[in-house]
């Protein structure tokens, strides 16, 4: 078995390339039958609304909402976790998601491209040197549902980092910035899962 | 807590954004309708500017940066990413643009170009920058000014796909022969490229270029967008080919989806059915050398 990255548009490769590194077999995915090869996905950086209109055309959107649901581990970034959040404010008309965590995601809530920027980021679970943080055009989570579970917050309080039994999200890029923990973390959840079937 | 502090308009912010629009379709807009369109069609971004390459092309004149109002109705009316035009060398229109809010600002050889000697010294904007390129060369000396992503020219306004093939297959053959050399070649390769040695070794050692690279300029249907997709291309810009087509709603459609199954030919069949007139193509072997876009720029 293998993880899986959504390859309908955006930095699939990036994500692929920090999969790989860590030693995992990566597909690529892009259509309803390859799902049942993988036991993790991951949803990349993107545009959310793209990511979403291909997903329903090509009949991948129904199939991986019940993947979810029957807790295949999944990690979104940015457009990704637009896709798994139960909720989006700020959609194109008609956007829908997958869902699963029970959170509400703006998008696009930063503002511009001029207002997109780096920081370090305090998440405790990945241990005590903070995360270099790439927030583009990004998400923020602004409702924290009672089923998930925030991570990390910028110094304002905004969430931006989320997990819920088999997925997690994260508002900004750890694939291009060199960081690999969040990764491991979501490697350690396919495991989780795999043994527990 | 860890002191932190926030960076705007880095590099890796500004190439950053590029990375997302990869595997996507970037269209040429004129008002907010043809925006609206796009973006229900599952544009990544769009390109604001007054007139399509295919209309400067036939109405002449001088092209310049579009209407500020323009500008902002077609924010206004869309949430992907907005992109704007200004002329070669024309920091003032960049200034304008960033002070729009537009998201990446594309300095480009289809307006009047306005310094014949200097491209803009983009390292001086918070904004990215989009430029054309038709060589390795022309692509490192736009990165060494701060691009943050390459198109290659094409021939804006044609629908001649030739041209965009030219460019993409020399970009990458070049690249390519950069890894094949050693380090004392390096050196020659640099001065032949016009381009700073340590951007030059960088590529020989990656293999490909530091920035995501599009494809631009004569894109005119699913299967012109797949052959670049297929070529190497991070993703393609379609300018006038659908909104100067008979059907801009189907074709947007179509392109779209054939960027994303750009290997699966079925695919690419099935969404080229239906799709009405494509744009009126002028060949560029027609075209006297004054009128080509592609050689703006250098």
């Amino acid at each position: 078995m293998s993880v899986g990255v959504l390859a309908l548009q955006g930095d699939f490769r990036e994500h692929a390339a920090v999969l790989r590194n860590l030693g995992a077999e990566v597909e690529l995915i892009r259509r309803p039958e390859e799902l049942a090869r993988i036991s993790g996905l991951v949803i990349p950086g993107g545009e959310s609304s793209v990511m979403d209109k291909l997903a329903r055309a090509f009949g991948l959107a129904d199939p991986l909402a019940k993947a979810v649901r029957a807790g295949l581990p999944v990690y979104g970034t940015c457009a990704g976790l637009i896709m798994l959040a139960d909720s989006v404010i700020d959609g194109i008309r008609g956007q829908q998601t997958i869902g699963g965590l029970d959170i509400a995601v703006r998008r696009n809530a930063f503002g511009s491209q001029t207002l997109s920027f780096e920081t370090d980021l305090d998440v405790p679970v990945l241990g005590a040197s903070p995360v270099h943080a790439v927030f583009i055009r990004a998400p923020v989570v602004e409702t924290v549902g009672p089923r998930a579970r925030a991570l990390a917050t910028l110094p304002d309080g905004r969430c931006v980092a989320v997990e819920q039994d088999n997925l997690l999200g994260t508002s900004f890029h750890p694939e291009i910035s060199g960081e690999y923990r969040f990764h491991e973390y979501f490697l350690q959840k396919v495991a989780d899962a795999r043994f527990r079937h | 807590m860890t002191e932190t502090t926030s960076a705007f308009g880095s590099s890796r912010v500004k190439r950053g954004l590029a990375d997302m629009m990869k595997g996507g379709v970037i269209m040429d807009v004129v008002n907010a309708e043809q925006a609206r369109i796009a973006e229900d069609a599952g544009a990544v971004a769009v390109m604001a500017l007054e007139r399509v390459p295919a209309d400067i092309r036939s109405q002449g004149g001088v092209a310049r940066m579009s209407d500020p109002d323009l500008i902002d109705s077609i924010i206004a009316e869309v949430s992907i990413p907005v992109m704007a035009k200004a002329r070669i060398g024309h920091f003032v229109e960049a200034q304008i643009l960033q002070a729009l809010n537009v998201d990446y600002i594309d300095e480009s050889e289809v307006l009047s170009p306005a310094d014949y000697v200097n491209h803009i010294d983009k390292w001086n904007f918070t904004v990215p920058f989009v430029c054309g390129a038709t060589n390795l060369g022309e692509a490192l000396r736009r990165i060494t000014e701060g691009a943050a992503m390459i198109r290659s020219k094409g021939e804006a306004g044609t629908g001649d796909v030739s041209e965009a093939m030219k460019h993409i297959r020399t970009i990458k053959g070049e690249v390519a022969r950069l890894s094949a050399l050693s380090k004392d070649e390096l050196y020659v390769a640099a001065k032949e490229l016009q381009a700073p040695y340590e951007l030059v070794a960088e590529i020989a050692s990656t293999g490909k270029l530091p920035v995501v690279l599009f494809v631009a300029g004569g894109v005119a249907t699913p299967a012109d967008a797949a052959l670049m997709m297929q070529m190497g291309a991070d993703g393609v810009f379609v300018g006038s080919g659908i909104f100067k087509s008979g059907n801009p709603q189907a074709r947007a459609n179509a392109i779209v989806k054939a960027v994303t199954f750009y290997d699966d030919p079925s695919v690419i069949a099935s969404v080229s059915r239906g799709l009405g007139e494509a744009m009126v193509g002028i060949n560029v072997s027609d075209l006297a050398a004054p009128h080509r876009l592609s050689e703006r720029g250098w």
